[in-house]
């Protein structure tokens, strides 16, 4: 497959984004993989869909690249957009860290939402982005969820959300925490009306996202290797987890404890994302 | 819990030992026959004057520490202040019974509410036993069945929360204690009872959360409510838990706070001092603001409770949008 064929998006807007919220690809040519050093070519881990050929290391994705690699061709259209993070805490430093974020990621929030066809059915896609605040759960992102959910309901379309977080955003404080329930009493709606919602659990998923929409899909993915769990790294440490098996919160071990319904490589993950929109639907979303 | 070294915050010693002399002289008063009530009295009214000076300049983190304290009144005491009859009921049906997370029929101001919510336990033994007031997903879950038990016979729902944070142990993450706070937010959104929730202590993130979705919010003075303890903001910000009181300013964490913030809908005041100062005043007070909430949603139907409770959350959030965005760009130039 030719890079430019699952780079779907063609719009040089769209391009560009894509090619700068990418958890930043080294403009070298030679990456190490961070699981087994072995000396990665850039333009091979592209072509691979970056998942490292020799040991299966599933590198980050930025939101564009993930929507793209995961949507027919010229298919997404963003939604909810124009909508900005406050300061409503007035929080040393915040505003200072969005703006650093925005020019380096070329996005506006830690999420990108909009509508596309996936397999020729319509759906309504999102993906959070970690190299946005860790991805981390604000106001917006709370916001730009719920839109998406709303605009499923009004089109009766399913969702498919790719949840990437560090957390909820501490310097948004309790309101951060609230979008925890703000997007789970969406998700609830859509429960009501029987729409389908495909969680897809990317590295990491922890903490506040983990504990809301994210764990409510009607079908659950993980990619491999992914950090999932409730506790964010430092907040375990912190508390002092102790007896930890050696996979403890990657997405293996949520799926021997029955948190997940599969862990599917990113290589499958588009044909699995539309068997299981083709079970969910059978007149949802269809382009006819 | 009597007063002791241990117990006593470092803003209150002034008052703890103005009260150690007034005490003194009492004893000296029955012990001698002699009469110092005059004297009694001043210092009495200097401890007043005292107390409300301190008590008028807390910081958030001197708040956080009220809301923490070893001898603030716990769940269960209000329980047995508040309600005329409390039966409690045990387990999730699935695993265990999370003795972090109580719940239980009650008899409040003669009607028939289901009651659940976080318990503290008072020594090293009982805190054990509660786990600290940290649930697992067994407690979550517990806390969901008696919540549609209590949909299901159209009672009310009254939730009280006071909780460091869930637990977050091998055991709670195996089990899923994600899916089971997940769950509860989704799930609670949705009932079609009234639903009140009363912050106590503290508020702390998602397993506070995890029980406190609900049409009236109200929260306790000195209580707090935060996305993260304020010692894991301050590791996290500046390496260093010792800066939690500046965490604890920063955070918002606050009753006041959260109404300004718009998450919750009312502060409950506590008496001069603090709830564990006077136990009995605190839950009068506590008494009459869920009644009057209750009043008022048990004339609203079960979808109206639903609806309500829905936008309520929904509307949680603050942000800028279009037209703000382009006079900032304009202003810019
Ligand atoms: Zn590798």
């Amino acid at each position: 497959m030719a890079r430019d064929d699952w780079f779907g998006l063609k719009s040089g807007k769209a391009r560009k984004l894509a090619r700068k919220s990418a958890d930043a690809v080294p403009d070298g040519l030679w990456i190490k993989c961070p699981k087994c050093g072995e000396i990665l070519f850039n333009k091979e881990l592209e072509k691979n869909l970056r998942v490292c050929n020799k040991c299966g290391y599933h590198y980050k994705l930025g939101a564009m690249q993930r929507i793209a690699m995961t949507v027919d061709e010229d298919t997404f259209e963003e939604i909810a957009t124009g909508l900005r993070p406050g300061n409503p805490l007035d929080f040393p430093d915040y505003e200072d860290k969005l703006e650093k974020d925005r020019k380096t990621t070329g996005l506006e929030e830690a999420i990108v939402v909009g509508t596309a066809a996936i397999g020729g059915r319509r759906v309504v896609i999102g993906a959070a982005d970690f190299t946005f605040r860790g991805g981390s759960m604000g106001s917006v992102y709370g916001e730009k969820i719920v839109q998406a959910v709303e605009k499923a309901l009004d089109e009766r379309l399913p969702v498919v959300l790719f949840c990437c977080s560090g957390g909820a955003r501490m310097q948004e404080g309790i309101l951060s925490l609230m979008q925890m329930a703000k997007t789970s009493a969406a998700i609830a709606r859509m429960s009501a009306e029987k729409l389908p919602y495909i969680s897809v659990l990317v590295d990491p998923c922890t903490a506040g996202v983990h504990a809301s929409f994210a764990s409510l899909g009607d079908v659950m993915i993980a990619e491999p290797g992914a950090l999932i769990g409730f506790a964010g790294a430092r907040v375990a440490q912190q508390a002092g987890v102790i007896n930890r098996p050696p996979n403890f919160q990657q997405a293996e071990f949520q799926l021997d404890n029955g948190m997940v319904d599969m862990v599917t490589p990113r290589k499958e993950l588009r044909q699995t994302l539309i068997k299981i929109l083709q079970f969910c639907c059978e007149d949802i979303g269809n382009a006819a | 819990m009597p007063p002791s070294a241990s117990n006593i915050l470092d803003f209150e010693k002034p008052i703890a030992e103005l009260e150690a002399e007034i005490e003194d002289i009492k004893r000296l008063t029955a012990e001698q026959g002699v009469d110092r009530s005059e004297e009694i009295a001043i210092l009495e009214q200097h401890r007043d004057r005292l107390m409300e000076q301190i008590f008028s300049r807390l910081t958030p983190w001197d708040k956080t520490l009220l809301a923490r304290h070893p001898r603030r009144p716990y769940t269960l005491d209000y329980v047995r202040l508040l309600f005329d009859d409390y039966t409690e009921l045990h387990g999730d049906r699935l695993f265990t019974d999370d003795k972090a997370m109580i719940g239980g029929l009650g008899t409040f101001d003669g009607r028939q509410v289901m009651f659940v919510g976080q318990q503290k336990g008072r020594d090293l033994k009982e805190r054990q036993f509660r786990n600290f007031g940290s649930a697992k997903p067994e407690g979550y879950r517990k806390a969901l069945r008696l919540m549609k038990l209590a949909e299901k016979f159209g009672r009310p729902i009254i939730a009280f929360v006071d909780t460091p944070a869930a637990d977050c142990s091998v055991g709670a993450e195996s089990r899923g204690i994600s899916e089971a706070i997940a769950r509860n937010l989704m799930e609670m959104s949705a009932l079609k009872v009234p639903i009140i929730i009363a912050i106590l202590g503290e508020g702390g993130s998602g397993g506070a959360l995890g029980i406190g979705v609900g049409n009236s919010v109200l929260m306790l003075e000195y209580a707090i409510y935060s996305v993260i303890p304020p010692e894991g903001c301050a590791a996290i910000l500046w390496r260093d838990p010792a800066k939690a009181p500046e965490a604890a300013a920063a955070l918002r964490i606050t009753a006041e706070d959260a109404l300004r913030l718009g998450v919750i809908d009312e502060v409950v005041p506590e008496p001069l001092g603090g709830a564990h100062r006077n136990p009995d005043l605190t839950a009068r007070t506590l008494k009459t603001a869920i009644l009057r909430n209750l009043d008022e949603l048990c004339s609203m139907t079960g979808d109206e409770l639903a609806a309500q409770r829905y936008q309520k959350f929904r509307a949680m959030g603050q942000f800028l949008t279009m037209p703000e965005l382009a006079e900032i760009d304009a202003a810019a130039g």
